[in-house]
């Protein structure tokens, strides 16, 4: 079984990257679950799509100590799910921070020290500025795709699978693109 | 060929294929995707109607015509629907009609997490419960010939985790069902006294037919596995003990909710060696098991409250630790904000430097209770803001002075008119405001009859707030724009001083809408900002103290100009 979530602020996108996974998988023959966050988190608060692939996948959720690769698009995100991640799993992160509104009044501190906290645990861990990524593959809008470059040689499959996935997911004038950002972020892996 | 779908599109596949014509729902997270879907099949009539009782209402009345029919609504909106539906029990139906409620265990977005399966069994009415998509299709068109079958309404229950989790379906084609004749029938359909009286009967002689149907092998099924441990269960905490526990236990998983079976039950119980019950939120299958005579274990072993785990299943029944390998870091939590930009935050920022109580509503603008902003005391109801804030005048007269109300556009549509008559009829010198987005926020920007435009974006008639407001009695209405702060304040100040009812339309769309075009960013002048920290007063997250200025976000800041007007010191722009 593989299990992968996306996390990050509510309004980020995350849509695109479950996506292209969700169609990976269903080529590769697999079950698929997938579970979403709509509704009042999408406000700015954190939130978690859980992407599970395998032979018949019961609960959508991926328990604690399960998560094979978290991608992150953002800084404590990543910390905030660290309890998912089993044993030698990966983090991919977006190098970026995005301050919640206690950190923004003074109220609380932002851990600019968080993912070097996260390394010393022993945690696989991939950062790099994936909207500098994708901006430099044309649009951050692909920021996501970046990530999953980045996590791609980790999730396994082949490369002609994820291009694919990406061709029959994003629309025609926008698979360039991706690519592009895809491969950028696989350089970081 | 296999495809992934949303169980509230699952739902609403279910629907074009078992030849559903009439759809009528208002929105709620986590049921709102059902009607948006339904409404891109151009085979269903589909609507958002202004409150959960309209929809559930115009809905049956497509079902007596002859139309397969269908409501969704989340848990709290079947509160509002029920006048309709305890009543359509005993008519029973025409062509099918089918109600989906979903519960939201865990409170992801909503006030309580009430168990919507206490409606099925108090208004007799047989309620499925699918656990994934393939189900979702599956159980509506089982749901649709149950309806007919049986003569009666019939609940499909979901869950935030079926509703908003993707599985694979296979798709199927439309059934066509042509609309059945309407023959008039007071006896069936006339709930006088006399007749309902004789319907009653019909109602307790049905539950016994579907009892029935509940211990057969047709929508109840048992999965052999080991015999030391049988599980009953349904919908998601199905889907979790499946995992938790493989092929070392047994299962009963129900997939109809009421009636509850009873043979089969104990069939079941004997064919294991203990048995155990998994149900999110309250205990009715274990109370209706030990109402048996049966053993089981179920809330001692699991609680009363939010959602289940895999790890916590497999801790209480096969004693594995469920410890994380990697401990959570501490990091500040990132709760939901008012959006950057957001036409509430000018208006909370008014209403906190006044002081005043603000009876509050359901909505985005729920979020103005949270810090720094903290300009809400009440959150209850769909509606009760004014209703409340009536109550509170009429208890402590000089409170009218001090306190408001705050509810949206939908919500004022929705439940807010009836309490704003009371308001005029009654004669509470209240001030109402109506936070007009021109939009319903929350649940992810659907249409209301305030914007007049239809879920399928076609332009219609539309409620014009003012004259509706006026229509209900209240001759004071005034209409501002909440970007506009010192308007804003000298209007409110007006209003709270006058010995009438009042209203005051803030008014100004959502930032979200794609019809707005986002402001240039604005930025700030770090030489001349004297640290007076006026700005950070309005919570807006593209706005910043970390430097030991203040500083914005250009990729968030959508140039609204709120902190802009509030700076003494002319150092944003």
């Amino acid at each position: 079984m593989l299990n992968i979530m996306i996390v990050g602020v509510g309004g980020q996108g995350s849509l695109l990257a479950s996506r292209i996974l969700g169609s990976l998988f269903i080529s590769e023959g697999l079950d698929v679950k997938l579970s979403e966050v709509h509704g009042m988190a999408q406000r700015g608060g954190s939130v978690v799509t859980y992407i599970r692939a395998g032979e018949n996948i019961a609960s959508p959720l991926i328990p604690t100590g399960e998560c094979d690769v978290i991608i992150s698009f953002e800084k404590i995100e990543a910390a905030r799910y660290l309890p998912w991640l089993k044993k030698n799993g990966m983090i991919v992160v977006n190098d970026q921070k995005i301050s919640p509104l206690s950190v923004l009044t003074g109220a609380a501190e932002y851990p600019d020290d968080i993912l070097d906290k996260i390394e010393k645990k022993g945690v696989k861990l991939i950062a790099f500025d994936a909207l500098g990524a994708a901006a430099e593959a044309g649009s951050e809008r692909a920021a996501n795709v970046a990530l999953l470059g980045a996590a791609s040689r980790e999730i396994g499959f082949s490369r002609e699978a994820w291009e694919n996935a990406i061709r029959s997911t994003v629309k025609p004038a926008f698979v360039e693109l991706n690519l592009n950002a895809f491969e950028i972020g696989y350089q970081h892996s | 060929m296999k495809k992934l779908m949303l169980g509230n599109e699952a739902v609403a596949r279910g629907l074009f294929e078992a030849g559903c014509r009439f759809v009528s729902s208002y929105p709620g997270t986590p049921s709102t995707e059902i009607t948006e879907t339904a409404a891109e099949y151009d085979e269903i009539y589909a609507e958002w109607a202004p409150n959960e009782k309209v929809a559930a209402e115009s809905a049956f009345g497509a079902c007596v015509e002859g139309a397969r029919s269908f409501t969704a609504m989340k848990h709290v909106g079947l509160n509002v629907a029920t006048d309709l539906v305890f009543t359509a029990s005993y008519t029973g139906v025409n062509a099918g009609f089918v109600i989906a409620v979903a519960d939201d265990q865990g409170m992801h977005s909503s006030q309580n997490e009430q168990d919507s399966r206490h409606y099925a069994a108090s208004a007799k009415l047989p309620m499925l419960e699918p656990s994934d998509s393939a189900e979702c299709i599956d159980y509506v068109k089982l749901a649709y010939e149950l309806s007919e079958e049986y003569d009666t309404p019939v609940f499909l229950r979901l869950s935030t985790r079926v509703s908003h989790s993707q599985s694979l379906v296979e798709l199927g084609e439309r059934t066509e069902i042509p609309v059945k004749p309407y023959v008039k029938n007071p006896a069936k359909y006339v709930m006088s006294p006399a007749n309902a009286m004789r319907r009653h009967p019909a109602v307790e002689a049905r539950t016994l037919r579907l009892l029935e149907l509940a211990n057969s092998d047709k929508i109840n099924k048992v999965i052999r596995g080991g015999t030391k441990i049988g599980v009953i269960a349904s919908g998601i905490a199905y889907d979790y003990a499946r995992e938790a526990l493989g092929d070392q236990a047994s299962y009963l998983k129900l997939g109809m909710l009421f009636p509850l079976p009873t043979d089969l039950i104990r069939e079941f119980a004997a064919s294991v060696d203990k048995l155990y019950v998994i149900e999110e939120l309250d205990p009715i299958i274990e109370t209706h098991v030990r109402a048996l005579g049966i053993a089981c274990q179920g809330k001692e072993l699991f609680s009363l409250i939010g959602e289940y785990t895999v790890t916590d299943i497999r801790a209480k029944l096969l004693g594995v630790p469920g410890d994380p390998v990697y401990a959570a870091e501490d990091v500040p939590v990132r709760p939901p904000v008012l959006c950057p930009g957001c036409p509430h935050r000018g208006l909370f920022y008014v209403l906190n430097k006044l002081k005043v109580s603000v009876s509050g509503d359901i909505g985005c603008y729920t979020l103005g209770a949270a810090a720094p902003l903290s300009a809400m005391d009440t959150t209850i109801d769909m509606g009760a803001s004014i209703s409340m804030l009536h109550g509170r005048i009429k208890a402590n007269p000089a409170s009218a002075k001090t306190t408001v109300a705050v509810i949206g556009d939908s919500t004022f549509i929705h439940s807010g008119l009836t309490g704003l008559i009371n308001v005029a009829y009654n004669n509470s010198p209240a001030t109402v405001i109506i936070a007009d987005n021109s939009i319903t926020g929350m649940t992810g920007h659907q249409p209301n009859p305030a914007t007049g435009v239809t879920i399928k974006n076609q332009q219609t008639n539309a409620v014009n707030l003012e004259e509706a407001v006026r229509a209900c009695g209240v001759r004071r209405v005034r209409v501002v724009d909440p970007y506009d702060t010192e308007a804003l304040e000298t209007i409110l100040r007006e209003e709270l001083a006058a010995e009438e009812p009042s209203v005051v339309i803030s008014r100004h769309p959502c930032a979200l809408l794609k019809s707005v075009k986002r402001g240039k960013p604005l930025t700030i002048d770090a030489d001349k900002c004297r640290r007076c920290r006026m700005c950070m007063r309005i919570g807006c997250p593209a706005l910043s103290f970390e430097t030991g200025h203040a500083s914005i976000d250009a990729s968030l800041c959508v140039g609204c100009g709120l902190c802009k007007s509030l700076c003494k010191f002319d150092c944003i722009g």
